[in-house]
């Protein structure tokens, strides 16, 4: 049976609904949506014996305040953004019971700007196209396709019974505290097209977070990256973690909302498990870029997933 | 430069890429390719997107590795290799019913003057052909269109408005297409359709895909009106027409 499972007390900055993301409608010019940090969302999920699918909450820098309308297990994974329960500091990436008429908030950003809260049998929210995430500037999916205001109520699916709760060991956690990133890049396809300085000018020079940056894209500012000839190309698809560069020279780093096609090169892309990284970057942060190959790239998706299993203990509760 | 080449879009995504140009030839390979991909139903293909030159294909490198996806792919483009439409191939003629002038189309009067015509010729060359809708992006639904008079090419605004209301029907350079939802944009405007292009609880969520081709069909404020109603009353059907793709491609030449 449906019933209640949270009320947003306070909205917070941006707090969306987000799944893993919405595939397989990017011929439509539909963008992938999804978590931002989605890696974290999948670790939350993990950890409170969720499926990977699973809907949770992307809170954004300043957090929202939630009461819990039943008794549940829920994690908090990614920026540590103080999360309190009843006022006391609450355990992150780790699995928890919460009662009833407690309440969650958050203190303020210690490190990285997005969190994740997965609470057990997901956010229950209409499917659209096959996904429960939240499409902004569509309108689309979510919670009425928009971020949580006060007052809203959220439904969940049936809590299970959660047979043992997880914690990943503090050592295979991402390292969020920082103010320079360094982002792994596989060159291409269009690296050809920018002029020898501007190739090293991109792996060698650090390029500052703008304040435009959002879910659709990290905006950076820096030294302008020349073309030989011209930034167009005839439009093709583009991907999360694509580095586009417009006629202006600035790179913008394509995130979970970009639009799935464009027309400027792009000079490289991220690799998948720095995605992470990149949606964690605040505002004026750092970030210089480094080349692997696409070997090495896979290599370090599938060390990922071996390092989560040997990562996660059993807690009690 | 190469017919066709396949190289790395990050780490979990290759482009296929054909001979950089656009044309209603290689939007051809591009979708023959997408669609035998497609029949292959290879496990670790996440989804396919193509555009003008190019397929991209998402797959997940958990369950797939590179390679196999390169041998798939190579194997599939070398039995694609000189390929022709055939007899019984069939590309969907979609109508586009539009209102041009006025309040639905702010811009026709100066297209018209850019362009040396008058309002009506404008309508007439524009109407008069079938657009090849080589993909769908930028937006949801949003059609790149090709095949527009070259007469009509007028630059885009150079104050680009706030917002376009969905449906408007514009025109940008040598480009024509269709806003599907309100956007800001320098398009000039020259008609709008009643009919939805984005919807994103159907499914597909979209009116047109990479291939069709559209039709726009001059309409007068009744039926705008009438059609409208039609799609808030959710009675409304598309009218598509199954034409063979050898015809719509000579008519193009």
């Amino acid at each position: 049976m449906r019933s209640p499972l949270l009320r947003i007390v306070q909205g917070g900055l941006l707090t969306t609904v987000q799944d893993k993301g919405r595939y397989g409608y990017q011929r439509y010019g539909v963008p992938v949506s999804g978590a931002m940090d989605s890696w974290s969302l999948k670790v939350a999920n993990i950890l409170i014996g969720n499926g990977e699918s699973c809907a949770g909450l992307e809170i954004t820098v300043l957090g929202p305040r939630i009461e819990f309308c039943r008794d549940t297990f829920v994690s908090i994974c990614g920026g540590d953004l103080s999360p309190l329960l009843d006022g006391e500091p609450m355990p992150m990436w780790q699995g928890l019971k919460v009662r009833r008429g407690q309440l969650l908030s958050f203190g303020g950003r210690v490190s990285g700007c997005r969190a994740y809260l997965a609470v057990a049998g997901g956010i229950d929210v209409p499917e659209v196209m096959g996904s429960r995430s939240t499409f902004l500037r569509g309108a689309t999916g979510g919670f009425g396709g928009r971020a949580l205001k006060d007052g809203d109520v959220l439904y969940g699916g049936e809590t299970q019974a959660a047979a043992r709760l997880l914690k990943l060991n503090p050592d295979f956690r991402p390292d969020l505290d920082r103010k320079e990133w360094e982002l792994r890049v596989i060159m291409g396809p269009q690296d050809h097209y920018f002029t020898g300085e501007a190739l090293e000018v991109f792996l060698s020079e650090h390029f500052t977070v703008s304040l435009n940056s959002d879910r659709m894209g990290i905006r950076l500012e820096g030294r302008v990256l020349e073309y030989k000839d011209g930034a167009d190309i005839l439009s093709e698809a583009v991907a999360f973690g694509s580095v586009q560069v417009p006629a202006h020279g600035r790179p913008i780093v394509l995130m979970a909302e970009s639009q799935t096609t464009g027309g400027y090169a792009k000079i490289a892309n991220v690799v998948t498990v720095d995605h992470s990284f990149a949606a964690q970057c605040m505002p004026g942060d750092k970030i210089r870029f480094s080349s692997v190959t696409l070997e090495f790239a896979h290599r370090l998706v599938h060390e990922r997933e071996t390092g989560l299993r040997r990562g996660l203990v059993i807690v009690d509760h | 430069m190469l017919e066709k080449s396949i190289f790395p879009l990050g780490d979990r995504a290759c482009l296929v890429t054909f001979r950089p140009e656009i044309s209603p030839a290689v939007q051809r390979k591009v979708s023959s390719l997408e669609k035998r991909l497609k029949e292959k139903g290879m496990a670790g293909i996440v989804e396919t997107v193509p555009a003008y030159c190019s397929l991209a294909v998402y797959y997940d490198p958990l369950s797939l590795s590179y390679d196999e996806m390169l041998f798939l792919l190579e194997k599939i483009l070398e039995d694609d290799e000189g390929v022709a439409p055939t007899e019984d191939d069939h590309v969907r003629v979609v109508e586009i019913p539009t209102l041009y002038g006025n309040d639905c189309g702010p811009d026709l009067i100066d297209v018209a003057r850019h362009c040396g015509l008058t309002p009506e010729e404008v309508i007439e060359r524009h109407r008069s052909r079938d657009y090849l809708v080589y993909f769908i992006g930028f937006t949801p639904g949003f059609p790149y269109l090709g095949g527009m008079d070259k007469r009509l090419k007028t630059p885009r605004l150079e104050d680009p408005r706030l917002n376009i209301p969905a449906g408007s029907v514009g025109i940008a350079g040598e480009q024509t297409g269709i806003y599907p939802v309100d956007s800001p944009g320098g398009w000039r405007i020259i008609g709008r359709t009643p009919v939805p292009l984005y919807q994103p609880v159907k499914n597909p969520p979209t009116l047109l895909e990479a291939g069709d081709y559209v039709r726009f069909v001059q309409v007068e404020r009744e039926v705008y009106h009438r059609l409208e109603e039609e799609v808030r009353r959710g009675s409304w059907k598309p009218r598509v027409e199954l034409r063979r793709r050898v015809e719509v491609e000579t008519t193009l030449a």
